[in-house]
C-alpha cells in the first residue's frame, strides 16, 4: 500500500496544464512540418503560420491557441494507492484553476443554459480508472470545442462492419469541412456502448499522432480511413490540399452482439497533450 | 501578401479575390456567440448598439487574458459558421465585413454579395502569432461576458486570406 496526498495530483495537473496550453506535442510538430512540405498556396501559408505560431507560443510562454480548452483529465489510479488530503475532484479542479489563472489561459467553461462562465475553467472533465499497481498516471488534454462540435456518434449495425466504420469516419470529417481547423487528428472509438464508445474516442486522442494500434486489423482501419480523408481535398484550414488529417487513431472494446457503436472525436491540428506518472 | 488598410476602399474591394493572402492593418472588433445574441436583443428592442456597424469589422474571436507587457493574450479566430444566424442581418444593416475561420452559409454569402463586402479567414490555431499583431486592445461592451465581451483591437499586419470576396467567390468552393 502506498499513500499519496491529492495535493501531489493537484500540482501535477497544474504542471501538465501549464505546459500543454503553450506546447504542441513533438509528434504534432513533425506532422505539421511534413504537411507544410507537401502543400502549396494558401494551405502551405496556413501551415507555415502554424509552425511559426508554435515557436512563438513556446518562446513567449503564450497559449498556442486562445481556445485553451475544456480541461480533460484522465487518471489511472493504481489500486494499491491510498489517497489522502482534500477530495480528489477538488484537488484536480484546484490544479486547473491555478494553471489557467497563472498561464493567462482563456476560461471557456459555462452553464449550458444560462451561458454564465464559471470564471476559472473548472470543473475539469475528469475520468478516473482503477488499474493494477501503485502509481497514478495523469494525462492532461486541453480540448478545443471548434473541433469537439464536429464530433459524431454512430450506432451502426453489425452487418455494416469494417466498411461501415471507415465510411462513418470519413463522412464525419467530410461534413465538418473547414470548421474544425483542419488538418485534424481523428480519435475513434469502436465498440463498447453509447457512453464508453465516446470515451474510447477521446482516449484515442491521447495517443501520439502517427502511432498505430497494436492490433493489425484495427491499424488497417486507421490507415484506410486516413487515406479516405486525405482524398477529400479539404486541406489545411479548408483552403484545399492533400493533408486534411494528420492521423486517425482507433481504440477498440468488446460490444453487444446486436451493435457496432462508432464514435468519432475530432481534434484540431493544435494537438496538446501532456502525461506524467506519480 | 498584399498589405491592406481597413476600412477597405472600393478599389480594394474590386482587387481582392478569394484565396488572396493579405496583411490587415486598422481597427477591428471582437464578437462571438453571446455578444451577437446581446446585439440582436438590442436591435429587437430598438435600442442603440455599443458599436457603429457601418464603421465596424467584426473579428469572431475571444482572447486569452493579456499577460503583463502585452496588449492582448493569444487570440486566433473562432469558427464562423456559428455566426451564420447573425451575419446576414448585420451586413444588411451596414457591417463592413467579418474575419473568422471556416466556411459560412449560402445566406451569408448572398448577404456579402448584396452588400459588396468581404469575409476574411484568419489562420485558426495561430493565437500566439495573432497576439503579436494586436497593438492595442480596449473593452467596448458586455464586460460580464469575459473573453466573449466586445473588444476593440488596433492591428498591424494581421495575416488573413480572402475567404469570400465581394463577388461571392469562396476559397472553400471545391
Amino acid at each position: 500500500m502506498r499513500t499519496l496526498n491529492t495535493k501531489e495530483i493537484s500540482d501535477c495537473v497544474y504542471r501538465l496544464a501549464r505546459k500543454a496550453g503553450t506546447t504542441l506535442t513533438p509528434a504534432c510538430r513533425s506532422a505539421l512540418r511534413a504537411a507544410a512540405d507537401a502543400e502549396e498556396g494558401a494551405a502551405q501559408f496556413a501551415l507555415a503560420t502554424l509552425l511559426e505560431n508554435a515557436d512563438t507560443a513556446q518562446a513567449e510562454r503564450m497559449p498556442v491557441c486562445q481556445d485553451t480548452g475544456m480541461a480533460v483529465v484522465l487518471l489511472e489510479i493504481g489500486q494499491n494507492v491510498f489517497l489522502t488530503g482534500e477530495p480528489l475532484a477538488d484537488a484536480v479542479n484546484d490544479g486547473v484553476r491555478r494553471a489557467y489563472a497563472d498561464g493567462y489561459f482563456r476560461k471557456s467553461i459555462c452553464d449550458p443554459l444560462t451561458r454564465v462562465n464559471t470564471g476559472d475553467n473548472t470543473p475539469a472533465h475528469l475520468h478516473t480508472e482503477i488499474v493494477p499497481g501503485e502509481t497514478v498516471k495523469v494525462t492532461f488534454l486541453p480540448k478545443g470545442f471548434g473541433s469537439e462540435n464536429m464530433s459524431k456518434l454512430y450506432m451502426l449495425t453489425p452487418s455494416e462492419g469494417r466498411a461501415g466504420i471507415v465510411r462513418a469516419i470519413v463522412e464525419t470529417v467530410r461534413a465538418a469541412g473547414s470548421r474544425p481547423c483542419p488538418p485534424v487528428y481523428v480519435g475513434v472509438g469502436i465498440g463498447g456502448a453509447f457512453d464508453s464508445c465516446a470515451l474510447l474516442a477521446k482516449k484515442a486522442l491521447t495517443r501520439d499522432v502517427g502511432s498505430k494500434n497494436a492490433r493489425a486489423d484495427v491499424a488497417s482501419i486507421e490507415e484506410e480511413a486516413l487515406a479516405g480523408i486525405n482524398a477529400l481535398g479539404i486541406g489545411a484550414q479548408g483552403f484545399g490540399g492533400k493533408v486534411t488529417a494528420l492521423g486517425v487513431a482507433c481504440e477498440i472494446a468488446p460490444t453487444h452482439i446486436a451493435g457496432l457503436p462508432v464514435a468519432v472525436n475530432i481534434q484540431c491540428h493544435c494537438i496538446r497533450c501532456e502525461k506524467e506518472t506519480l | 501578401m498584399k498589405k491592406i488598410t481597413l476600412p477597405l476602399s472600393p478599389s480594394d474591394l474590386n482587387a481582392l479575390h478569394a484565396g488572396d493572402g493579405v496583411l490587415l492593418s486598422g481597427t477591428i472588433y471582437t464578437a462571438r456567440d453571446c455578444a451577437h445574441r446581446r446585439l440582436f436583443e438590442l436591435l429587437d428592442r430598438g435600442e442603440p448598439l455599443p458599436i457603429e456597424l457601418d464603421k465596424t469589422y467584426i473579428y469572431y474571436a475571444g482572447p486569452c487574458p493579456a499577460p503583463a507587457g502585452k496588449a492582448c493574450g493569444s487570440c486566433g479566430p473562432t469558427t464562423s459558421a456559428r455566426m451564420n444566424a447573425f451575419a446576414p442581418r448585420l451586413l444588411d444593416l451596414g457591417l463592413l465585413g467579418m474575419i473568422g475561420k471556416g466556411e459560412m452559409s449560402e445566406e451569408t454569402r448572398a448577404a456579402l454579395v448584396r452588400n459588396k463586402k468581404v469575409y476574411f479567414a484568419a489562420i485558426g490555431g495561430g493565437g500566439a502569432q495573432y497576439a503579436k499583431s494586436i497593438k492595442k486592445s480596449e473593452l467596448v461592451a458586455f464586460p460580464d461576458l469575459l473573453s466573449e465581451a466586445i473588444y476593440r483591437f488596433e492591428v498591424v499586419d494581421f495575416p488573413a486570406v480572402v475567404a469570400i470576396d465581394a463577388r461571392g467567390k469562396s476559397v472553400y468552393d471545391r
